[in-house]
């Protein structure tokens, strides 16, 4: 098939940056939001970008997704992302966006298998890889029980978790995640930190913006934002970046060692 | 295989059949046994050629264009609430409905008195067949007028809301359409209040004139439509996870989009053309089909394109059986049945969820 010829070249130097942007800039409704960011975002790694409402963390997300009109240069896997066919990049990148699911008549089954159309034609019927992604998928998020349920007759945490399993199917090297905990209850908060970590030991990209400042710091990177711009970028454990984060949130977070892991808690307490 | 889509089409099937013999038996004195003569070979010669006259030239065609029209509202109905994702959404949104009402009213405008005949078609059925070959060359003109009308409203939506990227955008420019060109229709029916009648069996929805050329014609363009709705069914399915989820698995969402508006325009527009402003058959065929069975939207599409043939077959068998000799006008039994299932419906589900 003729798309497959836009499968991007893995090997080489490039491979070690998976997302880079330089002089990033966008404005949603005149107003400018992000002005003007250089980001590089490491292969192989799972990167969290936090930052105090409005800083721009999901305009960032999704002007390197390419889902947003932006000025400045974008790469994926080193190649440039306005010259990429949609369809080749919605098969190196895949997306989980914020809660805007109406599709409630479709199956758990189908909606997974939405996550496929990068790889199919439209006519087409599906593939055993087609089928062996979605039940991967579907079962690493614990969703496959339902997978003939509508999904308007799943909770809105289970909903999240079918989302998920849609965004796995894609088997994208990339994985942009916009608040991929929202609804979800502390053992699938686990669940899903465990699947992250899995993902990248199998050497793809994850990139996520996360509220909860604790499931954050569990990330190698950090991408700290304030105002549309971006105040720090580092590794998770240290203490610069610890700093960092409490700076943008006006020192009203600080960020402790307990059991072996970070902890932001509200520091007035 | 959707198990549940498919046993609801072979029932929606099995139903189009029961309907269509029934729509060929029903007619001016109630039920009539015409299929007997027919059949039976000793039967009155001349009583046989007449049946058969009254059931291929008449009872049939229009049972069948019922069924097409109703098919092609269904149709775009579906599409319709795909593509601004609102479950409000119903065929004639896009301004299709009043552009097709002011193409009419021009046309009687120009044609004078003639075009009285076909009011006077609505109000005696009875006579129906002297009438019908009499008013051919109007019928013509009037479903050319009403097609023609429908697409320029379209198009004047498109230009208007300057291109299909913000559906809102588009379905306020098509409220405006609606507004202003149903005030147009009603200057131009001030001038000529002779044509009020006819124009009052338009906007009410009739099947009478549908002959063996409309059935044909509706049949392409429905199988055209539910053809190019099938093929872009999996890119509903995926629009109706978001926009931004759609574009990320690489849709070409813009183009996509303007596919489906040229299905919805063309699949109304010709059957508004053949059949008049019908109502409430494509704002509740897909309602019917999801109280059945959760489907995505290759399936919604074709069982919402049945539901409606469906619906529009059995409205037109009451339409005529109800009063008969006199005959309702199709779109006032569509409006009330229709409504009616939906309240109940309506009402099913409140209680169901507050039992729950």
């Amino acid at each position: 098939m003729q798309w497959r010829k836009g499968l991007l070249d893995m090997s080489g130097p490039t491979a070690s940056v998976a997302l880079l942007a330089q002089q990033l800039k966008v404005s949603l409704a005149g107003r400018p939001v992000l002005h003007g960011l250089d980001i590089s975002i490491a292969a192989g790694q799972w990167t969290s970008i936090v930052g105090p409402n409005g800083a721009g963390k999901s305009t960032v997300l999704k002007a390197l997704a390419g889902l947003l009109p932006s000025a400045g240069y974008v790469a994926l896997l080193g190649q440039p992302l306005h010259s990429l066919p949609a369809r080749t990049r919605a098969l190196h990148m895949a997306w989980l966006g914020q809660n805007e699911s109406t599709g409630d008549d479709l199956r758990v089954w189908d909606v997974a298998m939405l996550g496929r159309l990068p790889h199919q034609s439209w006519l087409g019927a599906t593939s055993p890889a087609d089928h062996a992604a979605v039940e991967q998928a579907l079962r690493a998020t614990q969703a496959w029980d339902w997978r003939e349920r509508a999904l308007g007759q799943l909770s809105a945490g289970e909903r999240q978790r079918v989302l998920l399993a849609r965004a796995l199917a894609v088997q994208a090297q990339v994985l942009l995640m916009d608040e991929p905990l929202a609804n979800l209850d502390p053992p699938h908060q686990a669940d899903w930190l465990e699947l992250v970590r899995a993902l990248v030991k199998q050497g793809r990209t994850v990139v996520s913006v996360l509220h909860e400042i604790s499931m954050a710091l569990h990330a190698d990177t950090m991408v700290v934002m304030a105002q549309g711009r971006i105040a720090h970028h580092g590794p998770c454990a240290d203490a610069q970046t610890h700093r960092a984060v409490e700076q943008v949130f006006d020192q009203r977070l600080a960020i402790h060692a307990l059991a072996g892991q970070w902890v932001a808690l509200p520091s007035n307490i | 295989m959707n198990t549940p889509a498919l046993r609801l089409a072979v029932v929606l099937l099995l139903l189009s059949a029961a309907l269509t013999l029934l729509g060929v038996c029903v007619g001016s004195a109630g039920f009539e046994d015409l299929l007997g003569p027919l059949l039976q070979r000793q039967a009155d010669a001349e009583q046989s050629a007449l049946a058969a006259q009254i059931v291929w030239d008449i009872r049939l065609p229009r049972t069948l264009g019922a069924w097409t029209a109703g098919a092609l509202l269904g149709l775009a109905g579906a599409v319709a609430q795909g593509l601004f994702r609102n479950p409000l959404a119903d065929p004639y949104l896009l301004g299709s409905a009043s552009g097709a009402a002011l193409g009419v009213a021009l046309a009687l405008l120009a044609m004078g008195g003639a075009a009285g005949m076909l009011g006077g078609m609505m109000m005696s059925a009875g006579n129906t067949f002297s009438v019908y070959s009499g008013s051919l060359l109007v019928r013509l003109g009037l479903t050319g007028a009403a097609f023609v009308g429908a697409m320029l409203a379209v198009l004047l939506t498109l230009v208007l809301s300057r291109g299909v990227q913000h559906t809102l955008r588009l379905l306020l420019a098509g409220v405006v359409v609606g507004v202003v060109l149903g005030a147009a229709t009603q200057l131009v029916l001030l001038f000529s209040p002779e044509s009020l009648q006819a124009m009052q069996s338009f906007m009410l929805g009739s099947t009478a004139f549908a002959d063996w050329a409309a059935c044909g014609l509706m049949g392409v363009v429905w199988l055209l439509g539910v053809a190019i709705a099938w093929a872009l069914g999996r890119v509903l399915d995926g629009l109706s996870l978001g926009e931004t989820t759609a574009r990320s698995l690489g849709m070409p969402v813009a183009s996509i989009r303007m596919a489906l508006v040229g299905v919805l325009a063309i699949a109304t527009g010709t059957a508004v053309a053949q059949t008049g402003l019908i109502a409430f058959v494509g704002l509740a065929a897909p309602h019917l089909v999801r109280s059945v069975v959760r489907t995505g939207y290759r399936w919604l599409i074709v069982l919402a394109s049945l539901m409606g043939a469906v619906l529009l077959m059995a409205a037109d068998v009451l339409a005529r059986w109800l009063i008969a000799p006199q005959e309702l006008p199709v779109g006032v039994v569509t409006a009330v049945l229709g409504g009616a299932y939906l309240l109940w419906l309506m009402r099913r589900n409140a209680v169901a969820q507050g039992a729950a």
